[in-house]
């Protein structure tokens, strides 16, 4: 028999390891994964994939295509969604204290930010796939904004808020007029902070391959006109990983690794830009 | 000293009550700020001397749930009533806050902003009336080679001089200052009062101070404030040194607050 | 005294407030309109289906293109317990996981622990598919389950769950990998509100004598019960609406099967696979109409969480 003393820290002692358990299994999972895409998708990365199209099965060929329709989509998407989430945070943060559409908003967006991608791509293709008739890379592009609008929306708020009041009040009384006060002033001094969350929209939006399935799709050779369907890493990535043919896997881990590190550097880029505005002011 | 000037009035207040929602915070205020002097503003923390100050401006338009009552004169024109265009008071009402408030800008956007919103000033002219500003407030030697720095950058005591510059480069009849010293070292203090005493030739002041030496130091006259009532208004030397009322000698011998 | 600019000028100012307000607030108002659009278009898009199925279409098993007989209920099964099997792994883990991130890990672990699970959230869905189809499945099916099937195949009530041959891809996999994806959401918005918890009430337990895991069971958790379950809700929102992880490894059949091991579908992974593909109104419609479905229960889900997470915030406004 054990005193109670010696049970409680024997409970104590093993929720402790547990926890410790669970840490290691949450970090072993994320060096599995890097490791399985570095072993696999660095062989793959050769000059090839930054200077050829995407090739037919048993032919040599790259990523060229998918990596520039990646890169015309995301930022379109951004110059899309940025300035309405940018408009609608200051709302929420400058003009919401009173009535009922802030509040209702900021509930709506919340929900937003985590809906399924794969309903925002089906709802884009019900209202302009169907109605142009065909697959095109302005389709991915609208559906990828609406995923960065409710980023840049909680952010621009979240940020608008750690502005000093007093540097509204400074700024009011001087006499300037409210949009001159948020322009130049309180979004200013929000800047870098919006940046953040702009930078984690395209980080998020970058690796989104459901939106894009029923919008932009896919084409096989090189295409910048957005009225067309538009070539693009996640869904080559998912074309060529479910096909049955070895060079195409290889292109698809080559693809995965790319997304990958560019995903995790916009993270970590993001982290930086916060941190030096947190230490600036 | 204040003897000396010819004593107009500036700011007239009368039966002035203020409220955050249901409190009431100002009670039936009534007092006279002469123009060209320096009025303190002195009371225990919550005694509503800030209050009072900012419906001078009417800063606290900007938050919903509160309102003042009764008038504020201005040369004889009530700021109260609802026709008063709140920039074109603010333009003649010029404002400094407790702490340092530059605008994440360079030095010379931050004097020019309120400038520019009244003027459609030449460059040449911006130029000189940016220096005029930086040269009131005492900060031009410090700052005239760096005026493209950002104005976050400066220590805080020429923040504060910065915000000070602001203030009167759009050329204000009065200028509030809500304790401008409390977020500074004594050094700063020193300079900032050095300012308050020089600036009055041109404009009126008005200051919110919880330091009573400094009050005694800077001001001509002292209205002396408790929970939202005005207890004693009136020359500085006379509040301190001869107080009229017991609460106000309690108050400025220290044996309360 | 300043040349003050006329009249006119402080009108035109006046007129620009009311602009600028006006926009900021029509964009606000977007997100509403958004919101309405989806649902709108959702819905218009089933009415073939609505139409043609009823509310039969939420209990039918059947999912035939070639009689056109469509139900939803295989989908929605396999959406439901690859969330739930992904919650099962996820909340023990995430809990574990905040609980050392604020209780145990020393103060120069946290910031790097802390950004390395931030960075498992950040890896894209598409990667945990393929790392699952490639890497997971094969190991899994050739290792793990033979093991689970012979340790529970054969045991009353639950052995149908875990019988049948083992091949790697299927709905246990699935939920596997959606719980590996979870773990971070879970334990970040954990983190963030054990670390809301009030020093002062966690020094008066430590002061009672209690130990570390006393004063997370005792103070901790009670304290946090809302916002934990608002993040266990967020966490089981992403799950159900995760399409590409789910796709890769789930074996898209649209078969009731009672073991866990056999492929099954997802509402997720029936529309990437077949919405491109789907030939006639009918079919198109009865896969838009799974999207409104998951909508639905996603967006319900989310309120819940949302709901909760803020009645927490509420009550810590309080406290203070």
């Amino acid at each position: 028999m054990l005193t109670l003393y010696a049970r409680r820290r024997l409970i104590n002692a093993a929720t402790l390891v547990i926890s410790v358990l669970a840490m290691l299994f949450g970090l072993f999972w994320l060096g599995w994964i890097l490791w399985t895409l570095l072993i696999n998708g660095l062989p793959g990365l050769s000059g090839a994939v930054f200077t050829q199209m995407t090739p037919p099965p048993g032919s040599g060929g790259g990523l060229l295509n998918a990596i520039a329709g990646s890169l015309i989509m995301t930022a379109v998407a951004t110059a899309i969604g940025t300035p309405v989430g940018i408009l609608a945070g200051t709302y929420l943060a400058e003009f919401g204290q009173r009535g009922w559409l802030a509040p209702a908003t900021r509930f709506i967006n919340d929900v937003l930010l985590s809906a399924p991608s794969i309903v925002i791509g089906l709802f884009i293709y019900e209202i302009y796939v169907i109605k142009v008739k065909h697959f095109s890379g302005w389709g991915g592009a609208l559906a990828l904004s609406i995923l960065v609008i409710p980023i840049v929306i909680r952010t621009t708020e979240n940020m608008l808020r750690l502005v000093p009041n007093t540097l509204r009040e400074a700024a009011a009384a001087l006499g300037a007029p409210q949009w001159k006060i948020i322009n130049f002033v309180t979004l200013r001094a929000a800047r870098a902070g919006i940046l953040t969350g702009v930078l984690l929209a395209v980080a998020r939006i970058s690796g989104e391959t459901a939106p894009l399935l029923f919008t932009a799709l896919n084409n096989q050779f090189w295409s910048s006109d957005m009225n067309q369907p538009m070539a693009n890493l996640p869904v080559v990535i998912f074309q060529f990983a479910m096909s049955p043919y070895a060079d195409w896997h290889s292109l698809a881990w080559a693809g995965a690794l790319l997304i990958t590190i560019g995903v995790l550097t916009l993270n970590v880029v993001a982290r930086v830009v916060f941190r030096q505005s947190a230490t600036a002011h | 000293m204040a003897a000396e000037k010819i004593i107009t009035p500036k700011l007239v207040v009368r039966d002035l009550n203020f409220y955050y929602g249901a409190f009431r915070a100002l009670n039936n205020i009534s007092l006279t700020i002469p123009e060209k002097m320096v009025t303190a503003f002195i009371g225990p923390s919550g005694c509503g001397k800030s209050t009072l100050l900012r419906t001078f401006n009417r800063m606290y338009q900007l938050y919903p749930k509160q309102r003042a009552t009764g008038e504020v004169l201005l040369d004889g024109e009530n700021i109260l009533d609802k026709k008063q265009d709140l920039n074109t008071l603010r333009a003649k009402i010029g404002m400094v806050f407790q702490k340092p408030t530059p605008f994440p800008m360079s030095i010379y956007d931050n004097i020019a902003f309120g400038a520019k919103l009244y003027e459609r000033l030449s460059r040449h002219d911006m130029d000189e009336r940016v220096e005029w500003a930086l040269k009131k407030a005492a900060l031009w030697a410090e700052v005239k080679d760096k005026l493209k720095h950002s104005g976050t950058g400066l220590s805080g005591g020429q923040q504060q001089r910065l915000c000070i510059a602001r203030a009167i480069a759009v050329k204000p009849q009065v200028l509030l200052l809500d304790e401008p010293t409390s977020a500074l070292d004594p050094i700063s203090t020193a300079h900032i009062e050095k300012l308050i005493d020089e600036l009055k030739a041109e404009f009126t002041i008005v200051i919110v101070t919880h330091n009573m030496q400094q009050a005694a130091r800077v001001s001509d006259y002292t209205a002396y404030m408790y929970l939202g009532d005005l207890i004693e208004f009136g020359d500085t030397s006379t509040v301190f040194t001869n107080p009229k009322r017991k609460e106000t000698e309690d108050y400025i011998t220290g044996r309360f607050g | 005294m300043p040349t003050f600019l006329h009249e006119a000028r402080l009108k035109h100012q006046n007129w620009l407030d009311i602009l600028f307000r006006n926009v900021t607030r029509l964009s606000a108002f977007a997100v509403l309109a958004l919101l309405v659009a989806i649902i709108a278009s959702l819905l218009m898009g089933s009415l073939p289906a609505i139409k043609a199925f009823g509310s039969h279409f939420l209990v039918s098993a059947e999912w035939n293109p070639v009689s056109e007989q469509f139900g939803a209920l295989v989908p929605i099964i396999g959406t439901l317990v690859t969330s739930c099997i992904a919650l099962l792994i996820a909340i023990p883990v995430s809990f574990g996981i905040a609980l050392f991130l604020t209780e145990l890990s020393p103060r120069w672990l946290r910031r790097p622990l802390g950004i390395a699970i931030e960075l498992l959230a950040g890896i894209p869905s598409i990667i945990y598919g393929m790392w699952g189809l490639f890497v997971f499945a094969p190991l899994f099916g050739d290792h793990i389950e033979p093991w689970i099937t012979r340790l529970l195949g054969d045991q009353p009530l639950i052995g149908p769950l875990f019988s049948g041959p083992p091949m790697g891809i299927g709905v246990l996999t699935a939920g596997i990998i959606l719980a590996i994806m979870v773990i971070p959401f879970i334990a970040s918005v954990m983190r963030d509100v054990f670390e809301i918890v009030p020093t002062l009430l966690k020094e008066s337990a430590y002061g009672l004598g209690a130990t570390t895991w006393e004063v997370v069971w005792g103070v901790v958790v009670p304290y946090t019960r809302i916002g934990m379950v608002g993040g266990i809700m967020l966490g089981l929102g992403r799950a159900l609406g995760e399409t590409m992880a789910v796709t890769f490894v789930i074996g898209n059949a649209h078969e009731l099967s009672a073991s866990l091991l056999m492929p099954g579908n997802s509402i997720s992974s029936a529309l990437a696979n077949e919405f491109n593909e789907a030939v006639g109104e009918l079919y198109t419609s009865a896969l838009v109409e799974l999207g409104l479905i998951l909508f639905f229960i996603t967006f319900v889900v989310l309120s819940l969480a949302r709901l909760m997470l803020h009645r927490l915030g509420r009550r810590e406004g309080q406290a203070v």
